[in-house]
């Protein structure tokens, strides 16, 4: 298993996904002799894990079943344990489509936070790109280089401990997209302009706040950033579940003649009725700019 | 000051390229002696060939494309400006420019700019604006006069966006948030092996190769006798990325399903037929793309496309002239051998990719097409391996409730959800930013899930796993759901 390649069946020391049933799964890291306890009851990695097909079924101790699933980023997203506020994959989907990003990418992230961006972007990069991710609280770094390890994509992305806007991303001139996540982006857009490539490259900010997003914007503007554009996206999920809503009782015609079509005596005149979930979630704001176009920063020539 | 050269990838001929100007997008061939229409200038691109893609160009009054030459924005001397419009009356006489006076300027061949700057000094309430009035005003003008265009590389954000905007019936209303979704959910990356069933001119498909760089495989399935791949064709892919792509006709799902697959009748069509429908497919398509303002074009475009496939003409030759017999005669035998030696390439073709849908080990499904997506996705599945993404996407929110519940029934599947996502983009400037347009179910919908492996034959063991799979219900109903 890796996240940047599917396996078949499960090993020790893979992280696996345990599905239990509607929106309830948890990460376990698969080791030999291990137990783990469910709702369901125990499960023993020796022997219900290890050599198992991913997607199983796997029947617990209590009697009660659950799938083991092969990890992926976006997985990964909905079940890693919370270090920051994360990135969900709404957001990453849109991030990754217009940052242009694909295999061989080169590609520079602050703040790590708690890798969830950071795994999307190493599984769309590989194999031959790489993810040069920032991080400035030491823990978190250090917390994101054994995850990085123990997911088997070590070799693929580089975690710094730094403040990106002083120090920048540790590089220059080889980045084909940056992406911003911190709370005064518009500190580090110099810096991202010197990790981008000579030819150019895209550059993304995400920021909770409007006044962030402006404050931004003038700094990708002065800084020769071209068709920048601020973007919201939101999920809707609908819930969708088959009812059946009972027939009035309008009472019968005199004799014969039953003029309603329906037939009030079958209760069950079902269809798929859908009701859509809570409220979306709350908007967060994009910032996407184009071409870093060199020329159009004339002042230092 | 004379930058150099700008580093980057150039534009060369054979090419396609995408034509930019603000917000609007046009896929091209870059081609020599070609004239292309857009956005109401026409044009050569001969001198765009070589330039480094992202560069941006003016017409000159030839009809040639020249690089825009950096300009300093004149200073700004503090402007004379209004605080409201309170006395600003919208007479539609505060221009003292006339229709003809600007005509004459730009038959003189005066540089957009240079317009601007005229339209603005005979505007008698230019100077009562207030300062965000004039900027919008200036911009206005710029747009129209200032006619610059940007030569882009193609990519699955430029193609989804101009495809969305242009053509989206070609691609069933699937709006380029609701492709990224796609991409992501489906865990498009290199290495896998892919199904894919679309009807979106191959711009999914498109997109999918883009994600896959070349890495892993994709078994394209196609409806009547060939695939349509007119936008992939537009990505610009290297040779290597097609090695492999394989194709399956979707009129033969059920023969492999039930064991019973056979070369014997292949989809619709003889050969050659097939192949000027596919090439008549991506032309049309190609055709539509970048002709879609005049008709005056199309017909020099078809004549020159035609051209180039000699290869059919030859083939369909109907000549009766007896002097051409004998020639024909020798030729026609070659041909046959030809058809012969084509036929079988395309049932060795097919055997394989049968043989590789039935290994049923593929890691994960996309579908988008106009197809009602339930049979689609009930018979494609099969062939996904267990624990393995799949993301069905379908203009109208409907189908794709019918194809969750079927779903259910099925087994086999979990983490069903049925999603669309809104987009609103914002104008940000300083003191002036707000949203702009709220882009809502006029996107698609999307039905993602991931396989498990499938207990057959125990229906109640499905049925018990899909109300387990539900929103957890109170204790007292649990009972009732059983007969639900």
């Amino acid at each position: 298993m890796s996240f940047v390649e599917y396996g078949d069946t499960i090993k020790d020391g893979d992280t696996a996904i345990v599905f239990l049933g509607h929106e309830s799964m948890f990460p376990v890291k698969v080791q030999h002799g291990t137990v783990t306890q469910t709702k369901y009851g125990v499960i023993r990695h020796s022997t219900d894990l290890i050599g198992k097909k991913y997607g199983s079924k796997v029947t617990c101790s209590k009697g009660g079943w659950v799938f083991i699933l092969h990890p992926t980023p976006e997985l990964w997203t909905m079940n890693l344990p919370h270090r920051t506020q994360i990135l969900y994959s709404t957001d990453i989907s849109i991030i990754t489509m217009m940052l242009e990003l694909k295999p061989g990418s080169i590609v520079c992230e602050s703040g790590t936070g708690s890798g969830s961006l950071s795994h999307a972007l190493i599984r769309t990069v590989a194999p031959t790109g790489h993810l040069y991710t920032v991080e400035f609280h030491q823990q978190r770094a250090e917390k994101a280089r054994e995850e990085f390890r123990e997911h088997g994509v070590e070799h693929l992305v580089t975690v710094t401990n730094q403040d990106v806007c002083k120090n920048g991303f540790g590089v220059s001139n080889i980045a084909d997209a940056v992406f911003l996540d911190i709370p005064s982006p518009w500190e580090a857009i110099g810096h991202a302009k010197s990790a981008l490539k000579a030819e150019g490259g895209r550059i993304c900010s995400f920021s909770p706040c409007i006044e962030q997003v402006q404050r931004t914007c003038l700094a990708m503007e002065e800084y020769g950033f071209t068709e920048i554009n601020t973007l919201e996206i939101l999920l809707r999920v609908y819930n969708v579940r088959t009812i059946s809503l009972q027939i009035p009782d309008l009472g019968k015609a005199a004799e014969d003649n039953s003029s309603t079509g329906f037939d009030s005596s079958n209760p069950s005149n079902q269809g798929p009725l859908q009701v859509l979930e809570g409220p979306a979630r709350s908007p967060w704001n994009l910032l996407f700019s184009g071409l870093n176009n060199p020329n159009s920063v004339s002042l230092s020539s | 000051m004379e930058a150099g050269p700008r580093p980057g990838p150039r534009i060369c001929e054979g090419d396609c390229a995408v034509l930019k100007r603000d917000d609007v997008f046009k896929a091209v061939p870059v081609l020599r002696r070609r004239k292309i229409i857009f956005e109401k200038q026409w044009f050569y691109l001969d001198n765009a060939i070589g330039h480094t893609y992202g560069t941006t160009f003016e017409v000159t009054s030839g009809g040639n494309l020249q690089p825009k030459q950096e300009v300093e924005e004149t200073t700004t001397e503090t402007k004379e400006a209004g605080t409201d419009n309170r006395n600003i009356v919208d007479d539609g006489k505060s221009q003292k420019l006339t229709h003809d006076d600007i005509k004459a300027l730009k038959d003189k061949g005066i540089k957009g700019q240079e317009i601007v700057q005229q339209l603005i000094e005979n505007s008698t309430t230019f100077r009562d604006k207030t300062e965000f009035a004039q900027d919008k005003y200036i911009k206005k003008k710029k747009k129209k006069y200032e006619a610059v265009i940007t030569i882009v590389k193609p990519s699955t954000r430029i193609l989804s966006t101009m495809y969305y905007a242009r053509e989206p019936g070609k691609i069933n209303h699937l709006r380029y948030d609701t492709l990224a979704q796609m991409l992501t959910l489906g865990n498009i990356r290199a290495g896998n092996k892919m199904i894919v069933m679309e009807t979106c001119a191959g711009l999914v498909l498109g997109a999918v190769m883009e994600r896959m760089g070349g890495y892993g495989s994709i078994i394209q399935m196609y409806p009547g006798g060939g695939p349509v791949r007119a936008a992939t064709s537009c990505f610009g892919f290297p040779k290597p990325f097609f090695d492999n792509l394989h194709e399956f006709p979707l009129s033969k799902v059920d023969s492999l399903l039930s064991g019973t697959f056979s070369t014997e009748t292949l989809p619709s069509e003889p050969e050659e037929n097939t192949l000027v429908e596919e090439e008549s497919n991506g032309l049309t398509d190609e055709k539509q793309i970048s002709l879609q303002e005049t008709e005056e074009e199309t017909t020099t475009e078809t004549a020159m496309e035609i051209n180039q496939t000699e290869e059919q003409d030859t083939m369909d030759m109907n000549t009766e002239d007896g002097e051409f017999k004998e020639n024909k005669e020798k030729e026609s035998k070659d041909n046959v051998r030809e058809k012969q030696r084509k036929q079988w390439e395309r049932r060795k073709k097919l055997i394989e990719t049968a043989a590789l849908l039935t290994k049923k080990n593929a890691d994960g499904l996309i579908v988008a097409s106009k197809f009602h997506p339930t049979p689609l996705l009930l018979s494609l599945l099969e062939f996904v391996a267990p624990s393995r993404p799949f993301v069905v996407y379908c203009q109208y929110k409907e189908p794709l409730l019918e194809c969750y519940t079927k779903l259910r029934e099925r087994g086999g599947v979990i983490n069903l959800k049925l999603s669309e996502t809104w987009l609103r983009n914002y104008q940000v400037l300083p003191d002036r930013s707000h949203p702009k347009l709220t882009m809502s179910g006029g996107g698609g919908y999307l039905l993602s899930g991931i396989t498990v492996v499938l207990d057959k034959g125990k229906s109640d063991s499905s049925h018990l796993e899909a109300l387990k799979m539900e929103e957890p219900s109170s204790k007292r109903c649990k009972v009732q759901d059983l007969h639900c």
